[in-house]
């Protein structure tokens, strides 16, 4: 058994971030997951939209990753996700503005998927500073 | 005479301004391949950790979808035919539309009745020209199609399997589209969608590649639910980058053809200027001989 996990946060058109990790930490539709080296199989749904991450540097990052799904075998770890974005990445003023737009805009025609995508975005943005 | 060396020299100004725009035009397409290239490798990690976690779901549980379902007598067929939103580009689009009308003609064979979906400009004037029906089309970005399109594409289609046949939906989803073989070869392709074969496709898993005993969660129903969309708009993207690449490749060919063709042209061009230049002056030197013999033969006969 390996002492780390190799994780891949991959988007739809590019991968995100791939690098090695004591541990995965992901939110699916049961409740939230702690994933250590040595982890039996797993796919899940992700919920909530954040992964956290600490990688085998102790740095520490927290990633949005909104109605994605995880994959876990043989210590390898895939987060998929269209929309995935690192959490430094984002810009947490213009994240909190497009959600109010997404909640304003929500309320009108219900357009859940982005609704998502910036709630996401921002907790992602939030826990990152 | 002059009137036909101004002419010619017309000519091969605008024969050699077509060439620059052809030169430019065969530059462009070949740098945007590569990026066509780029964005179909960059695409590559995502569908390949989807297909392996969708065959992983497929073959630990004896889950029935929707989506993977076989309907016993299919007889609405949708076809979704990917062309490009514009033309120079030799064959590409006629060639696409050519496999998309065999697929047709099979499909009507076996009594089917075709639903057309088209993605780009071409596609679209081809079946608007001749007054065929449209469930829906996409144009505007054919040579880089986005994530989002296909999302937008495979949303579509997908609420068109689901919705039962008699109110309008469809049994089964084709698509054609240009698969890119090398910079040389593309050629067009025809793949079943809908409903899904899952062991299948690019990346087989290799045979001593044994998938692990997973852990679903919430459930392999609920997973494979979330899964097969992503799954379905995954394989459109894949067809649309390859069609996007196909569409580049055979654009800087034809450009590069109609770049040489105009340097033939100039060439030749350039030849006739230089003859009727040349016969011209000839034809300048014998009339002034002509006139000074006539003259010297006039002086001699009045001395």
């Amino acid at each position: 058994m390996a002492d780390h996990l190799e994780v891949a946060l991959v988007a739809a058109e590019r991968t995100v971030w791939q690098g090695e990790a004591k541990i995965v930490i992901a939110r699916t539709t049961d409740g939230d997951v702690g994933i250590l080296p040595g982890h039996a199989p797993l796919l899940g749904l992700l919920q909530g939209g954040t992964v956290q991450v600490r990688t085998v540097d102790d740095e520490y990052f927290v990633a949005a990753a909104p109605d994605g799904f995880i994959s876990v075998a043989n210590d390898r770890v895939s987060i998929l996700a269209e929309n995935a974005e690192m959490g430094h990445d984002i810009d947490l003023e213009e994240a909190r503005r497009e959600l109010e737009q997404a909640l304003a805009a929500g309320l009108a025609d219900a357009d859940a998927d982005e609704l998502r995508l910036a709630e996401a975005r921002v907790r992602a943005a939030e826990q990152t500073s | 005479m002059p009137a036909n060396l101004r002419e010619l020299r017309d000519r091969k100004a605008s024969v050699s301004t077509i060439k620059k725009l052809t030169r430019a035009m065969e530059l462009i397409a070949a740098s945007r391949i590569v990026k066509a290239q780029q964005r179909a490798q960059a695409a590559g990690p995502y569908a390949r950790e989807l297909t392996r976690a969708v065959s992983a779901v497929a073959t630990f549980s004896n889950v029935d979808h929707p989506l993977t379902t076989e309907k016993p007598n299919p007889k609405r067929a949708a076809v979704l035919l990917i062309t490009s939103d514009r033309g120079q580009a030799g064959a590409y689009s006629a060639n696409v539309i050519r496999e998309g009308e065999r697929l047709h003609q099979m499909l009507r064979e076996d009594d089917k009745q075709i639903v057309s979906y088209l993605s780009g400009r071409k596609g679209l004037a081809y079946y608007t020209f001749r007054q065929r029906e449209i469930a829906q089309s996409w144009t505007g970005d054919s040579d880089a199609p986005s994530f989002a399109r296909a999302r937008e594409i495979a949303d579509a289609l997908i609420e068109a399997f689901l919705t039962p046949t008699e109110e309008g939906g469809v049994d089964e989803i084709h698509i054609v589209f240009t698969r890119f073989v090398s910079m040389l070869t593309q050629r067009p392709d025809v793949i079943r969608l809908l409903p899904l074969e899952v062991i299948e496709g690019e990346e087989a898993p290799a045979a001593d590649d044994v998938l692990p005993l997973y852990e679903f969660e919430p459930s392999a129903e609920e997973v494979l639910d979330g899964l097969l969309p992503k799954y379905v708009a995954s394989r459109i993207h894949y067809c649309m980058l390859q069609a996007a690449a196909s569409e580049l490749a055979n654009r800087q060919r034809a450009m590069k053809s109609a770049t040489d063709n105009a340097q033939d042209l100039i060439e030749s061009l350039t030849r006739d200027l230089n003859q009727a230049r040349q016969a011209q002056i000839t034809q300048e030197i014998s009339e002034i001989v002509g006139g000074a013999s006539a003259l010297a033969d006039a002086n001699a006969g009045s001395e």
